[in-house]
């Protein structure tokens, strides 16, 4: 048998995939402009292509002025976030699964977003709803008590497993659920010493892309990028954390180590997500689920997957939340993730299982 | 090989878990091109040795030297250039293409920024192919049996191209023919400078393929030497506490055990 007789074995030579990939990124980008489209005002297609087209210099003079700020100022920036929070939901979902190796673990098992929840809601207890320094640079100060609540948290968790006897898979996920209940009680207590601040607490715990725009768009862009960028140096290394830690550190890789770094990635984008959203879940979860059973279970195509895969699963939750209502009355998007979600899924595992026997 | 003249020796070693001592002063060497058995009863500690070998469990106290190097001071990378473990049993929750597994062998040797290049590849296809797991290479180690899923780990140890190999029940769940097959080409790698250490519960594999045999028995070496020097009737029935009948290969000539029902314990 020669060389040039066997199959390629490389991971370069798999256009399918790149292919997928390739058509979800275009699917993405389209979803976020479909999704300018929706909402209360009418707003027609030409117009917006006309002016998300004037981001690029095309002219877009001559075009109603409200129009413009409802397309430019509120709907792009609210699709975009949302987009961009279902892509760090995702990729964040497949990294603590991958290192967790459990398959029911989400960005939120190691209590990131109820750090962030109690940082939320310190924040409105407090008062801390408008900062005029902050608001004058068009930032809402929640969502960074939001972040800075999920940072400590998860300094908290991993301190706490330390502490523990190293960051072992169970220590982790167990000083995450110590962690998580010890703060949801600070966020019972807190409503129930607050009685005027209990709405604003409420309404923020359930989540959404309600009056989100380019404010909380650049609270979460840095620690997107960051994280992304943590989880893509390091993506080669989780496919062998998958495998154990014994036998990661067999072929070389310094797994403790490794594992921290891809564990503060992936809490970073849920810490971020949950700032500017609130507790989205189903995303981080099912989302790679299903991506690895379309794809398979390497980290690489399944984390590109779902993060292209959840952000448009995002966007158009979204739109479903702000225009299934009448009025212009908004759903929590979280509400519309759980509610389509769940029963997909359902329906995924029954054919599965009708498929195999 | 990458290392022609590789060695592993380890001296003295006491290891264990907390409260339960398992290892309790074993010294053993394995030479370039040469095939040592690790022999014993359940619970013998033949695979927490194998662990401190591959420097994966820190002893209390002893070294391990591979090439003149004591393993717990090489980096991961280092060592993962020098030995190659073959773990008995490997859980895998995500099934990751047989073709990637064998490439993690890589890794030690791919730099870290750029990953794994197509000389990687062209290795990682080549220790499939050697480990007779090539037709698996697009299948997902999760949808494999037992015995590919084995060669699967074992051509991601040859990908490594270290002079140490250690194997943990290299066997186990494999047909007879499967079996022979796994051991004529650890033959081959010792024939080609590599240092291999099986754990095996087969005593009669065991002896057709071992150069020298280290038996263990309540975490010590209860005998060692080559393989005709201590496969004897009398060493197995003090080690195994059963009494074996002893016969003669009719091609090799070598010794063979049978055992006889109802033995066990009545010496």
């Amino acid at each position: 048998m020669t060389q040039a007789s066997l199959p390629a074995h490389g991971n370069t030579g798999r256009p399918a995939l790149f292919a997928v990939l390739a058509g979800l990124a275009a699917l993405g980008l389209a979803s976020v402009f479909l999704a300018c489209l929706f909402g209360p005002a009418r707003v027609p297609a030409l117009t917006a292509v006309r002016l998300l087209a004037g981001f690029f210099g095309v002219d877009a003079s001559g075009v109603d002025p409200t129009l413009a700020t409802i397309v430019r100022d509120i709907r792009l920036p609210r699709a975009a976030l949302s987009w961009l929070v279902g892509a760090a939901l995702g990729l964040s979902g497949g990294v603590y699964q991958g290192i967790l190796r459990n398959p029911l673990a989400d960005p939120f098992t190691l209590g990131v977003s109820t750090g962030a929840a109690f940082g939320a809601s310190l924040a409105i207890f407090l008062g801390f709803t408008s900062i005029p320094f902050l608001s004058a640079l068009g930032l809402d100060p929640v969502p960074l008590a939001a972040l800075a609540g999920a940072m400590l948290s998860l300094t908290a968790v991993i301190a706490l497993a330390r502490a523990g006897g190293g960051t072992r898979r169970e220590t982790l996920v167990l000083a995450g659920i110590v962690t998580a209940t010890f703060l949801s009680a600070l966020i019972s207590l807190l409503k129930s010493l607050g009685e005027e601040s209990v709405a604003g607490i409420v309404y923020w715990l359930m989540g959404g892309f309600a009056g989100r725009g380019f404010g909380h768009l650049a609270v979460f862009l840095p620690y997107f990028l960051a994280g992304l960028a943590i989880i893509v140096r390091y993506s080669r290394e989780l496919d062998i954390l998958a495998l154990g830690e014994t036998q990661a550190r067999m072929l070389g890789v310094k797994a403790a180590r490794v594992r921290l770094y891809l564990l503060i990635g992936a809490s970073l984008l849920a810490a971020a997500s949950v700032a500017v959203a609130g507790v989205i879940g189903f995303v981080g979860l099912i989302v790679p689920h299903l991506v690895r059973l379309a794809l398979g279970a390497e980290h690489r195509p399944l984390l590109a997957a779902s993060a292209l895969l959840g952000g448009i699963l995002l966007v158009w939750s979204d739109v479903i939340a702000r225009t299934v209502l009448p009025h212009g009355a908004e759903l929590p998007a979280g509400v519309v993730t759980a509610l389509l979600g769940g029963p997909f899924f359902c329906l995924l595992l029954r054919a599965r299982a009708m498929g195999r026997t | 090989m990458t290392n022609a003249a590789a060695m592993i020796e380890a001296r003295d070693i006491i290891a264990g878990y907390p409260g339960r001592e398992v290892l309790r002063g074993v010294s053993l060497t394995a030479r370039s091109g040469e095939m040592l058995g690790l022999l014993g009863p359940n619970g013998a500690g033949k695979s927490t040795l194998l662990h401190v070998l591959a420097a994966v469990h820190k002893p209390a106290s002893g070294t391990v030297v591979v090439d003149g190097r004591d393993v717990f001071s090489l980096t991961d990378r280092e060592r993962a250039r020098r030995i190659a473990v073959v773990p008995q049993r490997v859980e895998v929750p995500f099934g990751p293409r047989a073709f990637s597994v064998a490439l993690m062998g890589r890794y030690a040797h791919a730099p870290a920024f750029s990953g794994y290049g197509p000389e990687d590849e062209a290795i990682a296809a080549d220790a499939l192919r050697e480990a007779g797991a090539i037709h698996l290479a697009e299948r997902a180690i999760s949808e494999l049996s037992g015995g590919e899923q084995k060669r699967v780990f074992i051509a991601r140890a040859l990908a490594q191209q270290a002079g140490v190999l250690l194997l943990d029940e290299a066997s186990s769940g494999l047909d007879p023919a499967r079996a022979i097959e796994i051991h004529d080409l650890l033959r081959r790698k010792c024939r080609q400078g590599a240092a291999v250490v099986i754990a095996i519960h087969d005593l009669n594999l065991a002896a057709l393929y071992c150069d020298r045999m280290v038996f263990l028995k309540d975490g010590r070496v209860a005998a060692q030497g080559t393989t005709a020097e201590v496969f004897s009737k009398e060493v197995i029935e003090r080690i195994y506490e059963t009494s074996p009948e002893l016969v003669r290969h009719p091609c090799l000539g070598i010794a063979q055990a049978l055992f006889v029902p109802g033995s066990s314990g009545d010496r």
